[in-house]
């Protein structure tokens, strides 16, 4: 015979399960089978956006680097233009400056000569006047002529 | 001082079995298969804690989930991935049911280590109970599925022909016998342990009270304190 604890342990018992059936299956467990697959799903798509981002990372470098190569050569080049530029300037201006001083010297030389000339012949005039001079002081007749023969046969010994 | 100890010990009242007593929770008369009672109390309290434990905490429905989803989250992921290696995907049908007995059994078994409470899971009738509704679950669903074939689960193909008749009969008991070991594992359990700490609760205020008795009866007597009765007395 079964007595009434038992009877009554088992109708509360099938009461308890049958609510706690219907607790689980009609709330609990769909609940928490959504929120799991909602996470699934939220790290797929933001693994899958991270990755995309990644690649978009890589892309972006790499258009950097080609940007920074290109520049690199450009800047190259335009050094090497205003280099050429300047050698042509600094060229003109050497070949400008060159001919300037050759004028310069030439004309320079040509004064120099002249001054040269006019020094040789003074020298002359002075040594004939002088000779003249102390060959009247010593008493004897200034011959003009014999004295500038004279001087002039000296100054070319 | 030796009498007075006895006293004590005699006087020592410890009923451990009384917490296993079902009880009406309205007034003192008779108790019908209707009439609620503290089963009927702890059981209620068994369900609330499961609406708090796995639909209240989750009631947020986080992304990131809070302490209280993230162990509504496990629970279900622990029996959800028990049922998937042992029954396969399509025993993912039976998780509901599988879910309701642990939880049950789960908050049963916490709720009978509060202090004064009434542990339902201790009681054969509960036990046996979800014995059985496993037991008819495995051999209807089985003969449902399989038909007469499911009777093949007790003729072991893989041993040599002449033992099969003998590990028949061996697999023929063991599964009859399964919901009694079932519920006996439980029950038993249960009641003996609550029975145990009890018991040693019961020690514990006895002897307390009796070590403070001695000593303010040492002190009255005036004795040596290191008496030999004294020592063995308590």
């Amino acid at each position: 015979m079964v007595g009434r604890d038992t009877l009554l342990a088992i109708f509360w018992l099938m009461v308890t399960l049958v609510v706690i059936y219907l607790v689980l299956s009609r709330i609990a467990l769909p609940r928490i089978s959504a929120v799991l697959a909602d996470r699934k799903g939220t790290i797929t798509n933001d693994l899958a956006a991270a990755d995309e981002l990644k690649q978009k990372a890589v892309e972006a470098e790499k258009a950097y680097n080609a940007a920074l190569a290109n520049a690199r050569t450009e800047a190259a080049k335009i050094v090497a233009q205003a280099k050429a530029e300047i050698q042509k300037d600094l060229d003109a201006a050497t070949a400008r400056a060159d001919v300037e001083i050759s004028a310069k010297a030439a004309e320079s030389e040509k004064t120099i000569a002249a001054i040269r000339d006019g020094a040789a012949t003074a020298v002359a005039e002075v040594a004939r006047a002088t000779a003249a001079e102390i060959v009247a002081a010593l008493g004897g007749a200034v011959d003009a002529k014999s004295v500038t023969a004279a001087v002039t046969a000296r100054l070319k010994g | 001082m030796a009498t007075t100890g006895e006293e004590h010990a005699g006087g020592l009242q410890i009923h451990p079995m009384d917490q296993f007593v079902v009880k009406p929770l309205f007034g003192d008369g008779p108790v019908y298969w209707y009439t609620p009672t503290n089963v009927t109390l702890w059981m209620g309290i068994a369900i609330l804690a499961l609406i708090a434990l796995l639909v209240l905490s989750t009631r947020r429905r986080a992304i990131v989930p809070s302490r209280g989803q993230s162990v509504a989250e496990l629970f279900y992921g622990f029996i959800h991935k028990m049922v998937e290696d042992v029954a396969g995907h399509e025993g993912l049908k039976f998780f509901p049911y599988i879910m309701t007995l642990f939880m049950f059994v789960f908050l049963s078994n916490i709720l009978g280590l509060v202090p004064m409470s009434f542990t339902t899971t201790s009681h054969i009738a509960v036990t046996a109970v979800l014995a059985l509704l496993v037991f008819f679950t495995v051999t209807l669903v089985g003969f449902y599925r399989k038909g007469i074939g499911f009777l093949s689960m007790f003729w072991v193909s893989s041993a040599p022909l002449v033992l099969r008749p003998i590990l028949a009969l061996i697999e023929l008991i063991s599964y009859f016998v399964r919901p009694l070991s079932h519920s006996i594992r439980l029950g038993g359990n249960l009641m003996a342990g609550h029975a145990v700490i009890k018991v040693f609760a019961g020690f514990a205020g006895a002897m307390g009270v009796a070590s403070v008795v001695r000593v303010a009866g040492r002190q009255r007597s005036g004795l040596r304190l290191y008496h030999p009765d004294l020592c063995l007395s308590s």
